[in-house]
């Protein structure tokens, strides 16, 4: 990565440093009875391959210009599987910038049950776990989201938590993270403290 | 903001000597609570009723003050923790929300103002430079291209230099490692600014104005309580919060996520995860402040 190559040396010792410290942490560990409770009546709870799915937070409303189910189009428009600029879902086509070159609608919504998702297995797939979808291309980042290192949790440290979906932050059409406005900078007068 | 070591020394007298007057405007008001405040002992030393009665008098004196039921907490370290607080280059990106919320949960002087984080701008290019970074940039949108942001606040050190040259023992380690000021017992020398290389440590030159309505009532006495005028003030991963079980406040408000925190001795934490699995790095490793703030690339 691009900054990597400069950290090369101080990324080591701090890996090594690491090692350290985390040695301590196990020899800590021993007759941990917090969290040894923590482990038995896991509070945080993972996601399937793991126990108890916990996900608090729900989806993300839909536009209120698609009104859901889709279906009650849908069900009764003839199928067209042919990729086309759509005469509908205008904001959509217009933004749809997701490997586009390469994919189309269809390849995520299922063109016979339009309330649903679609896998590549050809298995449908609730809205509500969107995130399934997205890990079959982002194996990567579904990874690292289930561990709650990609994405974000909220609530308790050590207790309940919620966690963002995948389409809370990125829009599945176009799913580059939206840039925003900063907040002020802070007054001139701080550069004392700032960092040497 | 490069300011060298004999120009900040400097500069540290001249504050000194201000930080005196302040203690003498405080012994001529004998009677009132503050004069107790003067007196009391290091909070670390002092019995269970002791905290008791001072925290009974702090919360009747902020609920007046401010026209508000005011708590203020000395909740001490749950046991078995050891917080530490990962934040990812590669997510951030620069918005500034973490600097705000900070702002409101803890309590900062609007005016002056204070700001526990800081957000660094630096170029891609240059990588990880002090010199070449920008904490002014306003952009109408962030990211800006070519750049990334490498937000500073307290690095809660293992091997704190600010706790050590402190004269009066006002700030110390908490066993889960929080870094924090008693700012009963702060004298103002700003010793410990000067020894802080994070620049993280911010001095209330006159007294802290935050508007009423603004002000937290929820507080620890190591944390986001009411500043008097002429103490130094620093992050405390939200005290208040985190041992309650809360996340920080920066982690809540982070849009990107790239804000991770909890306990390193738990081992199913996403912190110890991403110890053990991600390349981590610490700012100025070579000072061996061994900060318990870690900077990774969740990439
Ligand atoms: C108001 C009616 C309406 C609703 C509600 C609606 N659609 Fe459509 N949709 C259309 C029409 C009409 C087209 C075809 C436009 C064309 O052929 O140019 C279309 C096309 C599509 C296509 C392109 C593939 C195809 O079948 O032509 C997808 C994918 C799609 N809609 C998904 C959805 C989803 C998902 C929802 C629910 C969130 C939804 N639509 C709700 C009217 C609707
Ligand atoms: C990469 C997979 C993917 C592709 C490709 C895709 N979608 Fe979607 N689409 C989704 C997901 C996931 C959601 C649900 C988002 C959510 O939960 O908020 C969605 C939601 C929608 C909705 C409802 C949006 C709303 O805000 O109400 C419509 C309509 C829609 N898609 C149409 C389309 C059309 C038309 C295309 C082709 C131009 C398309 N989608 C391509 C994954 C995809
Ligand atoms: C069928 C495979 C496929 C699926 C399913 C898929 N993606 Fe992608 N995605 C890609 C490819 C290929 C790219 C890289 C090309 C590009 O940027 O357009 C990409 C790029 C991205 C990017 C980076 C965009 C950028 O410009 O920074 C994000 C974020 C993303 N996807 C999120 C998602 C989310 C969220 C979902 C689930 C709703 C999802 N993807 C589902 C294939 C997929
Ligand atoms: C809390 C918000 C958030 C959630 C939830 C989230 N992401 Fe991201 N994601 C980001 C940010 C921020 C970036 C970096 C954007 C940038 O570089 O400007 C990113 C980047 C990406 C990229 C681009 C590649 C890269 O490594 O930079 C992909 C692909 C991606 N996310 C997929 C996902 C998938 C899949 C999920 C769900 C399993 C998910 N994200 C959940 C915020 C989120």
């Amino acid at each position: 990565m691009f900054i990597m190559k400069d950290f090369n040396s101080t990324a080591q010792k701090i890996i090594f440093f690491n090692c350290l410290i985390i040695l301590n942490l196990f020899i800590g560990c021993n007759n941990n009875t917090s969290i040894e409770n923590d482990l038995q009546n896991p509070v945080i709870s993972h996601l399937e391959d793991k126990q108890n799915v916990e996900i608090a937070v729900s989806r993300p409303p839909f536009s209120d210009e698609y009104i859901f189910p889709c279906s009650e189009c849908h069900a009764d428009m003839e199928v067209n599987i042919e990729p086309r600029i759509l005469e509908m879902h205008e904001e959509i086509v217009e933004s749809y910038n997701h490997d586009s070159e390469n994919r189309w609608c269809l390849a995520c919504h299922d063109a016979n049950t339009r309330d649903s998702l679609r896998l590549a297995s050809g298995k449908l797939l609730d809205f509500k776990k969107s995130y399934k979808l997205c890990g079959q291309c982002h194996g990567d980042k579904l990874r690292d989201w289930k561990v709650g290192v990609h994405g974000k949790r909220s609530g308790d440290w050590n207790g309940k938590k919620q966690y963002l979906l995948c389409v809370h932050c990125h829009d599945p059409h176009s799913p580059h993270f939206k840039k925003l406005k900063p907040d002020p900078p802070p007054v001139k007068e701080e550069d004392i403290d700032s960092i040497e | 903001m490069q300011k060298g070591k004999n120009n900040s020394r400097r500069d540290f007298l001249k504050k000194l000597s201000l930080g005196i007057g302040g203690s003498a405007v405080a012994l001529s008001a004998c009677n009132s609570p503050d004069f107790d405040d003067f007196l009391q002992k290091n909070f670390k030393t002092l019995s269970k009723e002791d905290i008791d009665e001072i925290i009974l008098n702090l919360e009747k004196k902020y609920s007046e003050k401010y026209g508000k039921k005011f708590s203020v907490s000395a909740e001490p370290a749950i046991d078995n923790t050891l917080f530490g607080y990962a934040l990812d280059l590669s997510r951030c990106i620069g918005c500034r929300r973490c600097v705000y919320a900070c702002v409101d949960e803890n309590n900062q002087s609007r005016d002056p103002q204070i700001h526990w984080i800081t957000v660094l701008q630096m170029d891609k290019e240059k990588g990880i430079d002090y010199m070449h970074s920008d904490i002014h940039y306003n952009p109408e949108l962030v990211p800006e291209e070519g750049h990334f942001y490498v937000p500073v606040a307290c690095q809660q050190c293992a091997n704190p230099p600010c706790v050590k040259v402190c004269p009066a023992t006002a700030t110390w380690q908490e066993p889960d490692g929080i870094v924090v000021v008693d700012y009963n017992w702060c004298i103002g020398c700003r010793y410990c600014m000067a020894a802080c290389p994070y620049g993280a440590r911010h001095f209330n030159w006159s007294e802290p104005i935050v508007p009423d309505e603004e002000m937290n009532p929820i507080s620890h006495y190591l944390g986001n309580r009411p500043r008097p005028k002429g103490v130094v003030e620093k992050c405390t991963f939200c005290i208040q919060r985190v041992r309650e079980g809360k996340y920080p406040s920066c982690v809540e408000i982070c849009p990107t996520g790239s804000r991770k925190f909890g306990n390193m001795l738990d081992p199913e934490s996403e912190i110890r995860y991403i110890l053990e699995n991600k390349r981590v790095l610490v700012l100025k490793a070579e000072l061996n402040t061994q900060p318990n703030f870690y900077y990774f690339f969740g990439v």
